[in-house]
């Protein structure tokens, strides 16, 4: 009995969400989080995290945008020269981007005005090249769009925690509606002016990473 | 290794396929985006005399029963023949005071009482910003401010878009009793400036540089009007 040519044939009709799939969806979320394992997309972190909801907006259009161009990058990687691979995947995001772009302008005109730089900021965002470099060039397509998905919550996850850290204490609010009651603010407390800065993001990320690290073994350095 | 031919004509093709997608993309979705740019200017005119509705049709059908358009200029003359909503404010921000043409949309209330729009544009932090400031019949006290920016930070400078900032508007007075031009100063609360609390709204903290940006639009927009509002007085 050969293992392999009972192998084989399964690879081919691997059902869409089979173990290994689901793994590619998952991991993102902790053990090869974005942003706090990889480090990657910390920048648009700190900016839109003042506030819930345009980190939800953001997490969104990440989401969508690492999905799509990892679908097309992995139907193409055959076909693309590797001299130009990187230039070729930047136009594939700046083209997807400006798309999503123009059709929020057409028919969700407010959300887009809320959105205003953000969208224009997610080709620049780190977690879009740096998975099409990682994956989305060596691997299927279906599993590439996973990776997308699960990058994109993978990064949105961290965005929100953050973004409820910073309103709540920031501006004593969630969501825009104010939460912290009135007679507090009387009794003397106010909120914190850090929160609305970028380092507070900062902080708080590393905050995370920490926590993250001393209870995922997997991250726990061995040496 | 793919050979040069192929990388350039692979990069050709693939510029000309990405260029074929974004024109019939914007040439296809630009009659909704026109259509809901001209519907916003709408509803920020309207907001600025404190309408807050939200519904397209209603915005509409308001602001075509009772909000007239005009252009004047600094002479404080009528010009006719122009179309006070296509005024480009930027342009025309960028040409000297005397030669500028200066929309202005008067708004019916129901209540009979008239109320000048004057649209404002300035420079936030990262970008441009813009609004309506509405004056009551004594070209003086301050009715509704709205205002809006392209990419100020949410929770910072953005602010400005926000209903709070805005009502502190509401009452303020424009010109002191001698009759000469104070504008509405936006400064935080402790800023030792020698103007009465009537010339003064709290600005954003944080904001600071959205704040001043503020703080010279309305002076820089509302100053040209002061010719026109001094002939219809009179």
């Amino acid at each position: 009995m050969s293992v392999e040519t009972t192998t084989s044939p399964e690879v081919k009709k691997e059902p869409l969400f089979s173990k290994k799939n689901r793994k590619v969806l998952t991991d993102p979320l902790d053990d090869i989080n974005p942003v706090t394992v990889q480090i990657l997309g910390v920048c648009s972190a700190l900016a839109v995290t003042t506030q819930i909801k345009p980190a939800i907006i953001m997490a969104l259009g990440v989401t969508v945008v690492t999905a799509f161009s990892n679908l097309i990058i992995a139907l193409i990687r055959d076909s693309i020269p590797g001299r130009i691979r990187m230039i070729v995947q930047l136009v594939i995001v700046a083209l997807l981007v400006t798309i999503v772009d123009q059709l929020l302008k057409a028919y969700m005109f407010d959300v887009s005005k809320k959105l205003s730089v953000f969208v224009g900021l997610i080709i620049t965002n780190c977690i879009v090249m740096g998975r099409l470099e990682a994956y989305a060039m060596s691997q299927k397509p279906w599993p590439s769009f996973l990776d997308g998905i699960g990058n994109g919550l993978g990064y949105g996850m961290i965005l929100v925690v953050v973004a409820i850290i910073r309103e709540l204490f920031g501006s004593g609010s969630l969501l825009g509606y104010k939460v912290v009651p009135q007679w507090l603010y009387d009794a003397g407390y106010s909120n914190n002016g850090l929160m609305m800065l970028p380092p507070a993001a900062l902080f708080i990320i590393g905050i995370f990473i920490w926590i993250q690290r001393s209870r995922n073994r997997k991250l726990i350095n061995a040496s | 290794m793919h050979s040069n031919r192929y990388t350039f004509i692979y990069a050709i093709i693939l510029s000309v396929i990405t260029a074929v997608v974004l024109a019939f993309a914007a040439e296809g979705l630009k009659p909704a985006q026109a259509a809901n740019i001209a519907l916003d200017k709408k509803t920020s005119i309207l907001r600025s005399v404190r309408y807050d509705g939200a519904e397209r049709a209603a915005i509409e059908k308001l602001y075509g029963a009772s909000v007239r358009e005009l252009v004047v200029n600094a002479q404080g003359e009528e010009l006719s023949g122009i179309d006070a909503f296509a005024v480009v404010l930027k342009d025309e921000l960028a040409k000297p005071v005397q030669e500028r043409q200066l929309p202005l949309y008067i708004y019916t209330g129901e209540d009979g009482k008239k109320r000048y729009v004057i649209p404002m544009q300035g420079v936030g932090l990262w970008g441009p910003i813009w609004g309506y400031i509405s004056l009551e019949e004594d070209f003086n006290t301050v009715y509704g401010a709205f205002f809006d920016h392209k990419s100020e930070t949410p929770g910072l400078g953005a602010e400005i878009s926000e209903r709070p900032f805005q009502m502190q508007f509401q009452g303020k007075k424009i010109m002191d009793a001698e009759h000469n031009f104070i504008s509405v100063h936006v400064v935080k609360k402790t800023a030792k400036i020698d103007v009465g609390p009537e010339h003064r709204v709290d600005g954003i903290s944080g904001g600071t540089i959205t704040s001043t940006g503020t703080d010279k639009m309305l002076r820089a927009c509302v100053e040209p009007y002061l010719g026109y509002f001094g002939k219809v007085k009179s």
